[in-house]
C-alpha cells in the first residue's frame, strides 16, 4: 500500500482499468461517475458564469442600454436557476461526495451504484433541457418562479424550465438517498459514527435535507406547470387561489436548499483545516452535531423569505426567532475551526488558503444573515442588493471556495497528479480579491435601496456598480486559471504519492489514483478520526 | 483475510459484504424513497388543507358531487390488491415462485381495474360539468371555490393514478422474474421492496378517499 | 466625488432613525466578530506555521468554551430579535387616525388615490408629519412598494389588500421603487414620494380635482351599476341595507360573524356567494370583470362614508336614510 516503486498513476487504477466511451457512460464506479459530474457541472458553471458576466456588463451604466429588459430578466433568471440547481446543489456532493464517501467509510462503492449512474443521467437530462430552454428563448421568472407571474403572465419557457429543475431535483434525491444508506449500512468494521470524518457527517446532513426538501419544490413547480398547461387555478387570485401558497411550498425546500449548498463545503473545510493544522478538529462532536442541527433547524425557518410578503406579524415573529436559532450551529463551527488552528502546525497550502478564506467570508455572509433575520432591518433590505450580497458571500465566498479547496485537496487522489502550487495560490488570491470587490459594494447598494433584478437604476448607484463589475472581471480570471492549470497537471503535473498531505482519512490509505475497488482489502478501523499518529508526516520542503 | 462473501448467493452484488447487508440496504433505500413521496404528496395535502379552511362550504359542495360509489369500490379494490401483494411477498419468502407470480399478477390486475374505474369516474365528472376551467358547467353557489376543490381533486387523484400505473408496471416486472424462478428464501428482496411501494400507493389512497369523498356526506 | 458615491440613504421618516440605530448596532457586532475571526486566523497561520511550530498540540475540545461561544451569541441574537421585532410590530400596526391613501399597482405603474379625489401615477404627495396609511392591491402580479428613505416596504398582492404606514419627517422628493420582480418593466416601475409642508400639501390637494372625492365617485358607480336597486336604504331591498355596515360585525347565514372591513366589502363585490348575510338569499351576481380594483376602492370608500362612527347598533331594519353622505353625525 503506497510502497510500490511504480507510481500508482501507471499501475492499474480506476482511470485506466477500462477504456472506451462505453466504459465511462455505462460505469457504475462511483469515482468515474464523480468525474462525469465534474465535467458536466463545470460546463454548467460556465453557462451560469456567462449570464453573470452579461449582467455585470449591463450594470456598468445606469441605463438599460446593453440588452433589452426582457433579455436582462432572462439573464438573471438563467443565472439563478443554473447556478442554484445545476451547480451549487450538486457540486460538492456529486463530485467530491460521490468520489470520497465510499472510501471514507471503507466501502467498495456506494450502496446503489446503478442509482448513482441514473442520478448522473437525470442531471444530464435536466441540464440538457435547461440548455434547450436557454437557447430557444429563455425563462424570465427569476429562479424563484413567484406566482401569478410564472403561472399566468410570463411568456417564456416556464414549463420546460420547471421540468428541467424537477428532473435535476430527482437526481439530487437519488444522490441523497444513496449517501444516507451508504453511511448507515456500508461502513467498514470499526468505522463507528464517532470515527467518521466530518466530511461524512456534513454529507449525511446534506443528504437528509435533499431527501426531505426536494419533493416540496417538486410539487410546487409541478403545480405551476399544471397551471400553465391546463389553466388550473390553484394560484390564481381571481378564483380564490393564494399566490402565497406557492411561496410557502417553494421556500419550504429552497431555504433548506441553501444548507444543501453550504454543508458539504463545511465538511471540506473541516478536513482541510484539520489536515493543514495537523490537529484533530477542535470539538469534533460539536461540529458533527452542528451539521445535524443545521439540517433540522433549517426546515423551520422558510418564511423568513416572506416577512413583507403578506404573512401575519405573529408568524413573522416566530420565523425570525427560529432564524436566529439556526445561526447558532454555524457560529459554533466557525469557532471550532478557528480553535483547531490554535497551536496547530499550519501548512499554508492552496487548499488551506481557500479554507481560511472560506472561514472569513462565510463569517461575513453569515453575520449579514443576522441582519436579514432581524425583522425591523429586513423590511428595509429585503429584495435589495443587500440580500444578493449576503447570499453571494455565503455561496461564492463560502460554498464555491469550499469546492475549490476540495478539488485542490483531493486532486492528487483523483488524478494521481499534483497541481502547480504557485499557480494554485495565485488563483486563490485573485479569487479572494475579485470576490470582495464584486460583492462588498453590493451591501452598500442594498442599504441605499437599490432593488434586486433591476435592469436600469438611478445614476447615483453607478460608482458602486462599476466597482462591482470590475471585481467580477477579476473574479472571472481567478476561476479561469484553475481550469487551465488543472488540465495542464493531468499531463505535466508532478506525480502524486498516496498521501501527499499527511492526512488521516481512509481515502489517503489507498493509492493515488485508487484501484476500482478502492481497497485491496477491506480496512478494519481501530483509530479515532484525525489521529495523526497513524500517518507519516510530510517534510516541510514540499 | 476478511471473507467478503459470507453467504454467496448468486444474486450478491460485488460491493456488498453479504446478502444480509444487501437486503438491509435495499430495504432502507426504498423506505427513504417513500419518505420523499410522502413529502411530495404532502405539498398537495397542504394545498387541500389551506383551501379547505378558507372555503369550507364549497368543499362540502364539492365532496357531495363526487362519485361516492366509484370511490368506495376503488378503495376496496386497492385494499384487496394490497392483500394480494402481502400474499405474494410471503410466497416469495417460502420460495413458491409460481404462487408469487400469480398473486402479483392479481394485484396488478386490481390496479388496472382501479385505473379503469378512475377513467370512468373522470368521464362522469366531464359529463356533469365538474371539470374546472373552461369546461365547467356545474350549477353551484360559490362556483370559484368549488372549482378550486375540483382542481385539487384532479391533481391529487391524477398524481396518485400515475403512481398506481408505475406500481402496476413494477408488479408485472417482478411477477415476470418470479415466473422465471428467481426468488428463494435467501433472496426475495425485490418482491419485498416492490410490495412496500405498492402498500405506500394504497395508503395514499386511504388518506385521499375520506378527504375527498366523505366530508359532509349526508347519504348513507 | 462623494455626491456621486452615496454610502447611506437619507432618513425621512419616523422609522428611519430606529432602523438605522439597529443597523449600526448590527454592523458593530458583526464587524467585531468578523474582524476577530480574520485576525485570529491570520495570527494563528503565522504564529503556528509549521516551519516554526512543527509539532501540533492535540486538543480534543473544551466544553466550557463550547458553552461560552454558544450561549453568548445566543443572547446577543435574542437582543437583535427583540429590537427588530419591536420595530416590525410598530410598522405592522398603523396608527388609528392615519390618513388613508389607496394604492393600485399594475404592470408597470403605481396608481395612488387620495380620498379627497386626487389621483396620481408614479408620484405620491404626502404632508409632512402626518401618519399615512397605504391600503394597497395589485391588478395583476405581485409587486412591492419600497421607499428607501422611509425604510418602508410591503408586497402588494393581487386578490387581497395589504397595508403599511409611515410618517414623513423631512420634506423632499424620495425614490419609490417596485421591489418584487414583476416582469419586463420591473425596473421602470419607479417614481417618487413628494413630502410637502402641511400648508403646501393642502394647497396642492385643493388645486385641481374636478371629479370629487373618492366616496362620491363610488356613489356614482353604486348607482350606475345598479347596486342601489337591491341595496336599498330601507328594509325592502333584496340585499342588505349598507348604511352603518362598514366596520361592524355582520352575521352570516352559516352562523359565522365577520367584521365588514375592506377585504369583506371587496369580496362581497367580486365573489358574493362566498359569504351570504343571514336572512338574505344568495342572489347577488358577481362583479368580477365588471369593476377594476380602483373602482372597488371607490365603492369601499362610499360604503365607508355612509357608516357614521357614532352609530352603535348593527343595521338591519332601519328607516329610510338619504343616500348623500352627510358630514353631520346622524342622531337617532
Amino acid at each position: 500500500m503506497g510502497t510500490l516503486t511504480t507510481p500508482a498513476v501507471e499501475r492499474e487504477n480506476y482511470l485506466n482499468a477500462d477504456y472506451g466511451i462505453k466504459s465511462w457512460l455505462l460505469t457504475t464506479d462511483h469515482k468515474r461517475i464523480a468525474l462525469l459530474y465534474l465535467i458536466s457541472i463545470t460546463a454548467m458553471f460556465m453557462v451560469g458564469g456567462i449570464a453573470a458576466t452579461l449582467i455585470r456588463i449591463e450594470l456598468l451604466t445606469p441605463a438599460g442600454d446593453f440588452m433589452s429588459s426582457d433579455t436582462y430578466n432572462k439573464m438573471f433568471s438563467i443565472h439563478g436557476i443554473v447556478m442554484v440547481f445545476f451547480f451549487l446543489v450538486p457540486s460538492i456532493p456529486a463530485v467530491l461526495g460521490n468520489f470520497l464517501i465510499p472510501m471514507m467509510v471503507g466501502a467498495k462503492d456506494l450502496a446503489f451504484p446503478k442509482i448513482n449512474l441514473a442520478s448522473w443521467y437525470l442531471y444530464i437530462m435536466g441540464a440538457g433541457l435547461m440548455l434547450y430552454v436557454i437557447l430557444t428563448g429563455g425563462v424570465d421568472t427569476g429562479w424563484t418562479f413567484y406566482t401569478p407571474f410564472s403561472s399566468t403572465y410570463s411568456n417564456t419557457h416556464v414549463i420546460a424550465a420547471v421540468i428541467a429543475i424537477f428532473v435535476a431535483g430527482f437526481s439530487s434525491i437519488f444522490t441523497g438517498l444513496n449517501f444516507i444508506v451508504t453511511i448507515h449500512r456500508m461502513r467498514a468494521p470499526g468505522m463507528t459514527w464517532s470515527r467518521l470524518p466530518l466530511f461524512c457527517w456534513s454529507h449525511y446532513a446534506t443528504a437528509v435535507i435533499m431527501v426531505l426538501g426536494t419533493p416540496s419544490v417538486a410539487i410546487a413547480l409541478t403545480l405551476v406547470a399544471l397551471e400553465r398547461a391546463f389553466h388550473i387555478g390553484i394560484f390564481d387570485p381571481r378564483l380564490g387561489g393564494d399566490p402565497l401558497l406557492f411561496q410557502h411550498l417553494f421556500w419550504f425546500y429552497s431555504h433548506p436548499a441553501v444548507y444543501i449548498m453550504i454543508l458539504p463545503s463545511m465538511g471540506v473545510v473541516s478536513e482541510i483545516v484539520s489536515t493543514f493544522s495537523r490537529k484533530r478538529v477542535f470539538g469534533y462532536s460539536f461540529v458533527a452535531l452542528a451539521s445535524i442541527a443545521i439540517a433540522v433547524l433549517g426546515f423551520l425557518v422558510w418564511a423568513h423569505h416572506m416577512f413583507v410578503a403578506g404573512i401575519s406579524a405573529y408568524a413573522a415573529l416566530v420565523f425570525s426567532i427560529l432564524s436566529y436559532f439556526v445561526a447558532v450551529p454555524s457560529a459554533i463551527k466557525v469557532f471550532n475551526w478557528t480553535a483547531t488552528m490554535y497551536k496547530g502546525s499550519i501548512w499554508l497550502s492552496t487548499p488551506m488558503l481557500y479554507a481560511m478564506g472560506f472561514i472569513g467570508l462565510f463569517t461575513m455572509g453569515g453575520m449579514t444573515g443576522l441582519f436579514l433575520a432581524c425583522l425591523g432591518v429586513d423590511v428595509h433590505v429585503h429584495d435589495t442588493y443587500f440580500v444578493i450580497a449576503h447570499f453571494h458571500y455565503i455561496m461564492v465566498g463560502g460554498a464555491v471556495m469550499g469546492y475549490m479547496a476540495g478539488i485542490h485537496f483531493w486532486w492528487p487522489k483523483i488524478s494521481g497528479r499534483m497541481y502547480p502550487e504557485v499557480w494554485g495560490k495565485l488563483a486563490a488570491g485573485i479569487i479572494f480579491v475579485g470576490f470582495n470587490l464584486t460583492f462588498f459594494p453590493q451591501f452598500v447598494l442594498g442599504y441605499l435601496g437599490m432593488p434586486r433584478r433591476y435592469h436600469a437604476y438611478p445614476p447615483e448607484f453607478q460608482v458602486l456598480n462599476v466597482m462591482s463589475s470590475a471585481g467580477a472581471s477579476i473574479l472571472a480570471v481567478g476561476y479561469i486559471l484553475p481550469l487551465i492549470y488543472m488540465l495542464w497537471s493531468l499531463r505535466y503535473g508532478e506525480v502524486a504519492s498516496d498521501n501527499p498531505w499527511g492526512a488521516t482519512g481512509l481515502e489517503w490509505r489507498t493509492p493515488s489514483p485508487p484501484p476500482t475497488e478502492n481497497f485491496v482489502e477491506t480496512p478494519v478501523v481501530t483509530w479515532e478520526a484525525y489521529d495523526y499518529s497513524t500517518v507519516p508526516e510530510v517534510p516541510v520542503a514540499r | 483475510m476478511h471473507d467478503s462473501q459470507v453467504i454467496a448467493g448468486e444474486h450478491l452484488r460485488p460491493h456488498y459484504a453479504d446478502m444480509e447487508q444487501q437486503r438491509e440496504t435495499a430495504t432502507m433505500g426504498m423506505w427513504v424513497f417513500l419518505i420523499t413521496e410522502i413529502i411530495f404528496f404532502g405539498g398537495l395535502f397542504t394545498a387541500y388543507l389551506v383551501y379547505r379552511s378558507a372555503h369550507y362550504d364549497a368543499w362540502l359542495i364539492g365532496s357531495e358531487h363526487m362519485e361516492f360509489w366509484i370511490g368506495t369500490i376503488n378503495t376496496v379494490i386497492l385494499l384487496c390488491s394490497s392483500l394480494f401483494v402481502a400474499l405474494a411477498v410471503h410466497a416469495a419468502q417460502v420460495g413458491r415462485n409460481k404462487m408469487c407470480a400469480l398473486y402479483l399478477g392479481l394485484a396488478a390486475a386490481m390496479g388496472l381495474l382501479f385505473l379503469g374505474f378512475k377513467g370512468v369516474e373522470y368521464h362522469q365528472h366531464f359529463v356533469e360539468g365538474a371539470v374546472p376551467g373552461s369546461l365547467w358547467h356545474l350549477q353551484v353557489p360559490d362556483a370559484n371555490s368549488v372549482q378550486m376543490f375540483f382542481y385539487i381533486y384532479f391533481v391529487m387523484t391524477g398524481l396518485h393514478a400515475l403512481h398506481v400505473t408505475i406500481g402496476v408496471i413494477l408488479l408485472l416486472v417482478i411477477a415476470w422474474y418470479a415466473l422465471k424462478g428467481r426468488f428463494s428464501p435467501q433472496y426475495h428482496t425485490p418482491v419485498e421492496i416492490s410490495g412496500l411501494y405498492w402498500h405506500f400507493v394504497d395508503i395514499v389512497w386511504i388518506f385521499l378517499y375520506p378527504l375527498l369523498y366523505l366530508i359532509g356526506h349526508k347519504k348513507a | 466625488m462623494w455626491q456621486s458615491l452615496p454610502l447611506w440613504p437619507s432618513r425621512a421618516s419616523s422609522m428611519a432613525g430606529r432602523t438605522d440605530a439597529l443597523v449600526i448596532f448590527l454592523i458593530a457586532i458583526c464587524g467585531f466578530v468578523t474582524l476577530t475571526i480574520f485576525v485570529l486566523i491570520f495570527v494563528f497561520a503565522i504564529k503556528y506555521r509549521r516551519e516554526k511550530h512543527p509539532v501540533a498540540v492535540q486538543i480534543e475540545g473544551s466544553n466550557i468554551l463550547e458553552a461560552t461561544w454558544t450561549l453568548i451569541p445566543f443572547f446577543i441574537f435574542i437582543v437583535m430579535f427583540v429590537w427588530g421585532a419591536s420595530i416590525y410590530m410598530a410598522e405592522a400596526r398603523p396608527p388609528k387616525d392615519a390618513m388613508e391613501i389607496f394604492v393600485v399597482a399594475k404592470q408597470w405603474m403605481w396608481k395612488f388615490q387620495h380620498p379627497e379625489g386626487q389621483r396620481e401615477i408614479d408620484q405620491l404627495h404626502v404632508p409632512l408629519g402626518r401618519d399615512v396609511r397605504l391600503t394597497m392591491i395589485s391588478q395583476d402580479v405581485i409587486h412591492s412598494l419600497f421607499v428607501p428613505a422611509f425604510r418602508v416596504k410591503q408586497d402588494v398582492l393581487p386578490g387581497r389588500y395589504t397595508t403599511t404606514w409611515f410618517r414623513a419627517t423631512k420634506p423632499g422628493r424620495y425614490h419609490l421603487f417596485c421591489t418584487q420582480y414583476c416582469g419586463t418593466m420591473h425596473s421602470g416601475m419607479i417614481g417618487e414620494i413628494v413630502v410637502m409642508e402641511p400648508a403646501t400639501y393642502q394647497a396642492w390637494l385643493s388645486g385641481g380635482n374636478a371629479e370629487g372625492s373618492l366616496a362620491s365617485t363610488g356613489q356614482k358607480l353604486f348607482q350606475q351599476l345598479g347596486c342601489s336597486s337591491c341595496h336599498r336604504f330601507d328594509t325592502q331591498g333584496r340585499g342588505p341595507n349598507l348604511v352603518g355596515v362598514y366596520g361592524r360585525p355582520v352575521l352570516l347565514d352559516d352562523g359565522r360573524t365577520v367584521i365588514a372591513d375592506d377585504a369583506y366589502v371587496r369580496e362581497s363585490i367580486l365573489n358574493p356567494g362566498a359569504k351570504v348575510v343571514a336572512g338574505f338569499r344568495p342572489l347577488m351576481p358577481t362583479f368580477q370583470g365588471v369593476v377594476n380594483e380602483e373602482q372597488v376602492l371607490s365603492l369601499i370608500a362610499y360604503v365607508k362614508s355612509i357608516s357614521q362612527p357614532e352609530q352603535r347598533e348593527p343595521v338591519s331594519n332601519r328607516p329610510a336614510v338619504p343616500p348623500h353622505p352627510s358630514p353631520v353625525p346622524r342622531g337617532r
